[in-house]
Formats: structure tokens, C-alpha cells, sequence
């Protein structure tokens, strides 16, 4: 270690006085690994999918850049356990000379692989993690979120919903810290907006029978039901609310997290008329389509979910940014990263705040009736598109220490 | 009284004495040489679930008691060890201690209900009291939820020695796994643990012999589940973070494999265990789905070829051969 840190201080040392712009890429290999849960819960989401996405970008990027870059992608399963996920970082950065970890979602998993990577100075770009604390409290000069955070999640769905006519709302709440973030940080955007919150119920995490809180929802004839939960939780209400006909009786229900993957594993005959945010769609111009089609070709005929999308384009930004800087050294990278705007064919023009949070605008999506749909995958009409600087938490909200008030 | 003395017998036997210590000298050298080879935090962190392993297996490989909730122990150790080292700021000897302390008293409470029944009754009511210490640790505020305890830092050893150094913090952990065994062996060699094992062969002859048997299983709770509580504690350490996965059931199943496949009931058999499904949790991570099916296979394997485990088997092999 000590030897390999001498030798690259003697490399940059040289490289300087020579004065030439030779790049200064560790053991003259970009290495990248995409870290995510790819047998359980999230596989959908990110799985393999993110890899392939990283690749993708990989090769996007090598057929445009003159810098010959040698880049390798390696991929890994955390199972969605902090310490496996902290392991595999340590082991990744240590022994196996990667220089930057892509997506990781779960966000324990997340905060532990952020804190490893500040450690090491090297890089960390998350797409598949919700906490808007890693671009808050816990925010470091060593990561980016890139995708979305639950502050986004709960705002853009709580206020757009209001602003399109949504105003009275009822809470699904799953009761667990994570839960009555959402519903506090929804409420609040909710309220905002000029909406009303006529009533909540907490319901067990994990929890399998919905049906008494679904029967008070319906009771309180809120126009939005909103669901503060994830995961099994989502799915299993939105399942129960579609036998007690709440879609059709009037009401909606909003999604507080919800993937693309969920609507397609629940059909549009379950999920009609769920309201969510997402920053990304595959059928919102001609890049994302011809983006996605090539996607679904390398990865079994599935559709990119938001996550892997925003894989492709970290990983593609990230790139960049090495040539850009021509180093590796993982801080120098962020900082470049943050101060090169952002462009690529899937979330348009963007850029990194000082916080490390990548901006880019937020759709909010009904999902169709099954009549309205024109074949697998079409799936989202798109209710109101929230501008990038409206998005995401502005950033002398987040307490991150980074930023000087 | 003949379960005892067979009991006695077997393990006081001289050329066994002898194998376990060439064994343990073994562990010893293994310890010592393998992190010039392996990554130490690797290494540290199969310590840690032998340790937890090892306490699991006093308690049903030698006492006979099945408990399907040991992950109460192990995650309540990690939560109070994390909690005290980054809020409190104390040394991380003393989070240690802190969270062996709190778990004695759990395993305390939790055996005084526990140890009332027998088989599938007793491990249903530790998964009972598990899951009841699994929603207070979702639910209370200082364990950070789904996020956990993040961040925490290792600090310095008897506030002199920087344990933030792998190298430090792999003696640290050595001390602490060989020190938990050592006591483990002492243990079950004691005549409490021979008594313990009466118990596990014959429970009502074992009180018709004037054993308090109730007090006996419910010592051996709690040093199990104290024991448990050290490893957490020591993991929590290790990894600087304490979270969910380790206070969750599927924690209790785990450590239930890691003892079946090394070997129930012999002292080196959980080490082994523990020691082989870190080691495929860590080096079939790159196989993404496969990890579990895997796993799996090498479970239904191991109860159908080797029920012994990997060291009962050993063991045996050994034991026919001299017999020859």
C-alpha cells in the first residue's frame, strides 16, 4: 500500500514537472463496480440490469472518447445486508483495485458503502438508494445521489398531485421510521400545495392483510390515498385496494415508492390509475426509446426500470469526468464531475450541486387503464413534469455540512 | 448418572484432550498466518459469527436446547456497542462490555420464560421474544431504523491503542474470539457442563438424580446468550455499523446452519461452520442469484450425506480408524 502510494506520488510528481497531460489512471485500468441486491427484493430494480446498463454506458462512451481508457465493469450482490455490503466495498477498494461503486440501493447498505468510500477517497455514485441523507446529514465530498431521494419522492408526488386536483388526502403508513418519513415529508408538500390530510392509519411493517385500513381510506372519502411504504407493503396494498374497487369507486392511490417492474409484475388491470413520481420513463422521447429498446435486447426482453437508467448515466458522466480530468483519484473525479454539466440521452441536461445531489426534472405518472395501453411496457400517462430545480430538496434544507449557509 | 459418567469419560479421554489441543494450536497458527493471505476484515468477520456460533452451539449442542431466536442476542449486542461507542464516545473495550452486560440481562429475562418448555415449544417462544426484540429495534429511535447505526467509529483501545488500523483492531478481535472459546471449552469440560449434557441425554434422570435442571438451562441461556451478545457487539465494531439484518430471524437460521454444517455439539465444528457460510456468503457474492441456491444445496447435501457436520465426520472418521 505504502509502496504503491509512494510510487503514485513519484508518478504525479514527474508528471508535473514534465509538464506533460499524461493521465494519471491507478494500475491503468478504470474499474468499476456496480454493487446491488441481485437475488432479492431490489434484483427487479437493479439486479443485473444495473450491470448491463454499465456496460452499455462503457461502450457508449469508448465509441466517442479518443482518450483510450481501459475500463472494466464487475458486479456483486450485497443481498441487501449492511455488512456483506461493507465487506465487499472494503475488499473492492483494498484488494481488488476498483475505483468507483455504482448504484447499491438500500439505503442502510448505501450509508455504510458512503462512509467506506470518504474513508478511502474514492468514489461512490448511488442510484438505487432512497435516503435524501446522503445528500444531507450525511452527505460526503466522495458521492453523488444521482436518481432520486424520498425528499423528491414524497414532494413531487405530494404537490403535483395537489396542483392536478388532488387536494384531499387520506395516509397508508407503514410504522417504521422510514414510513413516517414519507408521510411526514408528503404531508408536508401536501399542505404546501394547499391540500388536506383527512385522516391516517399506521399499519404493521411487514405487514400481509390491508383490509381494515383500506375500508377506512374508502371511508374517509379522501380523493388520494397515499402509501407510505415500500416494497411488499406497496404491492400487497395496491393489490387488496384494486379487490375492494377503490380505483373505481373515485379514488386514487398515490405511490409513495413504486417502479416501473412493480406495475409490470402487478398488470394495469391491478395497478390502473396508481399515481407515482419517477425521473425517468423509456417512452418519454426518441433517446429514451432507442436507449430502452437496446436495454430490453441485452436484458431478457425487461425494460429499464429508473434505477438502472440512472446507472448509464453515472457511469457514462463518471467516464467523461476521467477524461475530462485525466485522473482516477476518486475526490478529484467528484469534484469534476460536479463541475462539468451533465448530458446524456436519458435524463437530458443536468447537473451536480455542491451537496452531491445530480438534478434533473421528475415526472408524475398515472398508470393506464388496460384499454389505454398499446402493448407491454406502456405503461405511464404523463401527469405533470416537475422541473429539475423544483425537484429535489433545496439545498440549504438538507443540513449537509458541506454547504456553507 | 451413566450419561454423566460416559459423558466425563469421553472427554477427559487422554488422546482426545490431546487432539483438541493440537486443534486449538492449530486455530491458533491459522489466526496468526492468515492475514499475511486473506483480507483481515474478512477473517474478522468469520471470528465474530464463530464466536456467535460457538455461543449458539453450548447452548443446543450441549444442552440439548433448540432456541430459533439467538439473533435477538447478537443484533442487541451490535445496537448497544454501536449506540455507546458513537453517542457516548467510550472506548471501544468498554462498548464491548456495554453491550455483553445488556445482553445478559436479555438472555436473563428471555430464559426465565424460555427454559419453561422443551423443544419446538422453547424455540418458538425465543422466535417469539426474537421478533418482539426485532419491532423494539425497528421502532426505537436510537437504532436509526432501517439505516441503522452508521458510522462508528472504532476508537482507541484502552483509549491508547488506535484500533481505526486493521491490523490493531484483527488482535482485538482475535483476543476477544479465542478468549469467548477458551471460556466455551472451559465450559462445557466443567462439571456444570457435564451436568449439562445429562440434561441433554435425560432430562427427568437428571432431576431424579436431584439436579435443579431449570437452573442449570437457564445459566447456560444466558451465557449463551451473553456470549452471542460479545460477538455482536465485536462485529458492530468491525464493521462500524449495526443494522437490521443482524437482530432479523433469518440472523437465528443462519447461525442454526453454521453450527449444523460444522458439526453439533463438538467444540471446532461452529468455527468451521461459521468459517465456510461467511466464506460463500462472500466469494459467491459475485454470483448474484445463485448465492442462495447454493447455499441451499449444500445444506440439503450436508443433512443428508454428513449429519454430523463437517467436524462430527471428522471426528468419526477418526475415531473408526483407531478402533480398527
Amino acid at each position: 500500500m505504502k509502496r504503491t502510494l509512494t510510487s503514485a506520488a513519484v508518478a504525479a510528481a514527474l508528471a508535473a514537472l514534465s509538464g506533460t497531460a499524461a493521465a494519471q489512471i491507478s494500475d491503468g485500468v478504470v474499474k468499476i463496480g456496480v454493487m446491488n441486491d441481485m437475488s432479492g427484493l431490489y434484483a427487479d430494480i437493479a439486479g443485473p440490469g444495473s450491470v448491463t446498463a454499465a456496460r452499455m454506458a462503457v461502450e457508449d462512451f469508448q465509441k466517442t472518447s479518443k482518450a483510450g481508457l481501459k475500463v472494466e465493469v464487475v458486479g456483486a450482490d450485497h443481498q441487501n445486508k449492511p455488512d456483506v455490503g461493507s465487506n465487499i466495498a472494503r475488499q473492492w477498494y483494498d484488494v481488488d483495485k476498483v475505483d468507483a461503486i455504482f448504484d447499491v440501493p438500500t439505503s442502510s447498505v448505501a450509508l455504510a458503502v458512503s462512509q467506506i468510500t470518504r474513508d478511502k477517497g474514492k468514489a461512490f455514485l448511488v442510484s438505487g438508494a432512497a435516503t435524501s441523507d446522503l445528500s444531507g446529514k450525511a452527505c460526503s465530498p466522495n458521492t453523488i445521489h444521482w436518481t432520486y431521494d424520498t425528499w423528491m419522492l414524497a414532494n413531487g408526488t405530494g404537490n403535483a398531485i395537489v396542483k392536478t386536483g388532488g387536494d384531499t388526502w387520506f395516509f397508508l403508513t407503514a410504522d417504521y421510521a422510514f414510513g413516517h418519513a414519507l408521510e411526514r415529508d408528503t404531508e408536508a408538500a401536501v399542505l404546501k400545495g394547499g391540500g388536506k390530510v383527512v385522516g391516517k392509519v399506521r399499519h404493521p411493517f411487514p405487514g400481509t392483510d390491508f383490509s381494515s385500513f383500506l375500508l377506512q381510506a374508502q371511508a374517509s372519502k379522501a380523493k388520494i390515498i397515499g402509501l407510505a411504504n415500500a416494497g411488499g407493503d406497496t404491492i400487497n396494498s395496491i393489490k387488496q385496494a384494486a379487490e375492494f374497487g377503490i380505483t373505481k369507486g373515485g379514488q386514487n392511490l398515490a405511490g409513495l415508492l413504486v417502479f416501473i417492474t412493480d406495475v409490470h409484475g402487478l398488470g394495469l388491470q391491478t395497478a390502473q390509475g396508481l399515481i407515482f413520481t419517477e425521473t425517468f420513463y423509456w417512452d418519454l422521447n426518441d433517446d429514451t426509446r432507442a436507449w430502452s429498446r437496446r436495454f430490453a435486447a441485452a436484458n431478457g426482453g425487461k425494460y429499464p426500470s429508473m434505477v438502472q437508467a440512472g446507472v448509464y448515466s453515472s457511469v457514462l458522466h463518471y467516464l467523461k469526468a476521467i477524461e475530462a480530468g485525466k485522473t482516477d483519484d476518486g475526490t478529484k473525479v467528484i469534484n469534476q464531475m460536479k463541475a462539468m454539466p451533465t448530458d446524456d440521452p436519458l435524463f437530458g441536461k443536468g447537473s451536480i450541486r455542491p451537496d452531491g445531489r445530480k438534478v434533473h426534472p421528475a415526472y408524475l405518472v398515472e398508470v393506464k387503464k388496460p384499454s389505454e395501453s398499446k402493448g407491454p411496457y406502456d405503461y405511464y400517462k404523463i401527469r405533470a413534469t416537475i422541473p429539475a430545480d423544483q425537484a429535489f430538496r433545496p439545498m440549504d434544507q438538507g443540513d449537509c455540512p458541506l454547504v456553507k449557509k | 448418572m451413566a450419561a454423566v459418567i460416559q459423558a466425563v469419560g469421553t472427554t477427559a479421554g487422554g488422546a482426545e484432550t490431546r487432539a483438541l489441543r493440537l486443534a486449538f494450536l492449530a486455530m491458533v497458527a491459522i489466526i496468526a498466518i492468515a492475514p499475511l493471505a486473506v483480507y483481515p476484515i474478512f477473517l474478522m468477520k468469520v471470528m465474530c459469527f464463530a464466536l456467535f456460533a460457538c455461543a449458539f452451539n453450548l447452548l443446543i449442542g450441549f444442552g440439548g436446547l433448540l432456541s430459533f431466536g439467538h439473533a435477538m442476542f447478537f443484533g442487541m449486542g451490535g445496537y448497544v456497542a454501536a449506540y455507546s461507542a458513537k453517542e457516548w464516545g467510550v472506548t471501544p473495550e468498554l462498548a464491548v462490555l456495554l453491550a455483553t452486560a445488556c445482553t445478559a440481562v436479555l438472555a436473563w429475562v428471555a430464559g426465565l420464560l424460555a427454559i419453561r418448555r422443551q423443544g419446538i415449544y422453547f424455540a418458538m417462544i425465543t422466535l417469539a421474544l426474537a421478533q418482539m426484540v426485532f419491532f423494539f429495534c425497528l421502532q426505537a429511535p436510537f437504532t436509526g431504523g432501517e439505516d441503522g447505526i452508521q458510522s462508528v467509529p472504532r476508537g482507541k483501545l484502552f483509549g491508547v491503542v488506535d484500533l481505526a488500523d486493521n491490523r490493531a483492531m484483527y488482535v482485538f478481535v482475535a483476543a476477544i474470539f479465542l478468549g469467548g472459546f477458551l471460556l466455551i471449552w472451559r465450559i462445557v469440560h466443567s462439571p456444570f457442563g457435564q451436568v449439562l449434557k445429562a440434561i441433554r441425554e435425560n432430562e427427568p434422570r437428571a432431576i431424579s438424580l436431584g439436579y435443579d435442571t431449570d437452573r442449570y438451562k437457564l445459566v447456560a441461556f444466558i451465557l449463551s446468550g451473553t456470549l452471542s451478545g460479545l460477538a455482536g457487539g465485536t462485529k458492530s465494531l468491525v464493521f462500524q455499523l449495526a443494522s437490521l439484518t443482524d437482530v432479523h430471524w433469518s440472523m437465528s437460521g443462519e447461525v442454526v446452519l453454521m453450527t449444523l454444517v460444522g458439526g453439533l455439539g463438538t467444540l471446532f465444528g461452529p468455527v468451521v461452520g461459521a468459517a465456510v457460510i461467511v466464506t460463500m456468503q462472500n466469494y459467491l457474492a459475485q454470483l448474484g442469484a445463485w448465492v442462495t441456491v447454493v447455499q441451499g444445496a449444500i445444506f440439503v447435501v450436508c443433512v443428508l450425506a454428513f449429519r454430523r457436520g463437517i467436524v462430527g465426520e471428522l471426528g468419526a472418521l477418526f475415531k473408526g480408524r483407531k478402533l480398527r
